[in-house]
């Protein structure tokens, strides 16, 4: 088999493994896919809350929330950024390990961790409709 | 200027307190009366909230902020007349909380005016509080000034007797600052009925100091920068010439004028709050006449902290913020304008980039 025909091939069959599948063109999405997903990027943003809330996530009972009501002052829109007091520019998710190191003594979350995301999910939902500014401070 | 305005240099020289102390971190207040010797000072603290980790474990973070505070205030010469303090020293209202606290405030060498925040309330009610402190209103005199104390952290009974299967959940619910469950602070019927009758007492024409743990003016409701009542205690403050109300709970600068009332709340000595123009989906009525205190910065732990050395001229408190990692700030009424005014930063060109909040 000459290189083309194999990979026309493999499209064809990959073609006919979608249809078998019943999922439609992969762009089509409809109003209930995106209220799906919706519902799951607020789940995760509840949990998010939660753990803002939470006198468990470090370990002296100090909660995020009580330094920064609604997340305000995180400044989510700003990142990545030169954080001037780490020295080189930093995303978010270390500024917030930075956080559970310092203020509520625990120890810092890997920066894939559902833990990491769903906070990361609660504070850009608070800041929502606020033009990005990387770097900003 | 009154000869009692003394400037920071000569507060800390006369201190004794040389370089470490350039972070003294304290409102001071100042009233000024129309005879000079009537002048003279107090300190404000204002929300430690001392929190429990567990038994004799505390947050550290907190405890070095009232520790601080206390011990500034123990080395301001002159001595300030007495010391305020604003409300909120526990975080959850317990027992050891406000213990631990009430241990560190034993330091002060000077005659204390309690406040009572929600911190401190909604567990007991304040009944250990008030086995410590004393009572939760009161007013008293002092050369020539007429100071109230209101607990302005009460809320409608139905959320406080009915609402929570138990006096834990209640203190948790109204503990969290941005938490939808909570509920509006009020001053409440029965003690503006007090108020009432003891401000009848009070020549129109003597200065008054109302002191609360609340705005007694409403600016943010989300957070509870907000007396539900405000309307009817300043309808109560009105008939008088001069009145000052001084308020915790926001750990933030914040001055207003609203008719005959000036407004000034005071810095927590435990961490900072952001200013509710900074949450997006606010809808707020926050003076436009105060000019933001400095952003914090979260890597020096007790930057946007500090207390308040208050000087008294004339009946007006002028209010020096004693913040442990920034310049002070000062901000006294201008008779000029009829308003308080931050002395060096009011003009909008002598404004500096930490105080633009986003």
């Amino acid at each position: 088999m000459n290189r083309r025909i194999g990979s026309a091939l493999a499209v064809a069959v990959g073609i006919g493994a979608v249809t078998a599948a019943g999922s439609g063109w992969a762009d089509e999405f409809t109003k209930q896919d995106q209220e799906r997903w919706e519902k799951e990027y607020q789940t995760v943003v509840a949990k998010g809350r939660e753990l803002w809330t939470s006198p468990k996530l470090g370990t002296n009972n100090v909660a995020c929330a009580q330094c920064h009501p609604n997340a305000a002052n995180t400044h989510p829109e700003t990142y990545p950024k030169f954080q001037k007091q780490i020295g080189k520019v930093i995303t978010l998710g270390e500024m917030i390990n930075w956080c559970l190191r310092n203020p509520l003594q625990g120890k810092p979350l890997a920066l894939d961790d559902p833990k990491m995301i769903a906070i990361e999910a609660y504070v850009a939902e608070e800041r929502r409709g606020v033009a990005l500014a990387p770097g900003k401070h | 200027m009154s000869p009692l305005k003394l400037s920071r240099r000569q507060l800390l020289k006369s201190a004794g307190v040389v370089a470490g102390a350039a972070t003294l971190p304290m409102t001071f207040v100042k009233i000024a009366q129309a005879a000079p010797a009537e002048n003279f000072t107090f300190a404000y603290i204002s929300d430690a909230h001392i929190q429990q980790i567990k038994g004799a474990q505390f947050v550290r973070n907190w405890d070095r902020g009232l520790i601080r505070a206390v011990a500034e205030t123990n080395l301001l010469e002159p001595k300030p007349d007495f010391v305020i303090f604003g409300g909120d020293l526990a975080q959850l209202g317990n027992k050891a909380e406000l213990d631990h606290g009430a241990e560190m405030m034993s330091k002060l060498k000077h005659k204390t005016h309690y406040v009572m925040g929600e911190h401190d309330y909604y567990l007991d009610l304040g009944e250990y509080w008030s086995k410590l402190f004393g009572p939760q209103h009161y007013s008293f005199d002092h050369k020539g000034v007429h100071f109230v104390v209101l607990n302005s952290v009460l809320t409608y009974d139905d959320w406080t007797f009915k609402r929570w299967p138990t006096a834990e959940q209640r203190m948790n619910e109204m503990a969290g600052l941005d938490n939808p469950n909570g509920s509006p602070f009020m001053v409440g019927e029965k003690q503006r009925a007090w108020l009432k009758a003891d401000l009848d007492k009070v020549d129109k024409a003597t200065p008054v100091v109302v002191l609360s743990h609340s705005p007694l003016q409403k600016l943010y409701k989300g957070w509870n920068f907000w007396t539900e009542d405000a309307d009817e205690i300043q309808a109560l403050l009105k008939p008088f010439k001069t009145v000052t109300v001084l308020y915790g709970h926001v750990h933030q600068i914040q001055y207003n004028q609203i008719g005959n009332i000036t407004f000034h709340a005071v810095m927590a000595t435990a961490w900072p709050w952001p200013y509710p123009q900074t949450y997006a989906k606010a809808k707020h009525m926050m003076p436009q006449l105060t000019v933001p205190m400095n952003r914090g910065d979260p890597f020096f732990e007790r930057d946007a902290t500090g207390w308040q050395f208050i000087d008294v001229a004339t009946g007006r408190p002028t209010l020096s913020y004693n913040l442990y990692n920034n310049s002070v700030r000062t901000v006294g009424f201008n008779p000029k304008t009829g308003k308080p005014e931050d002395r060096a930063y009011q003009d909008p060109s002598k404004r500096i980039p930490p105080q633009t909040h986003f």
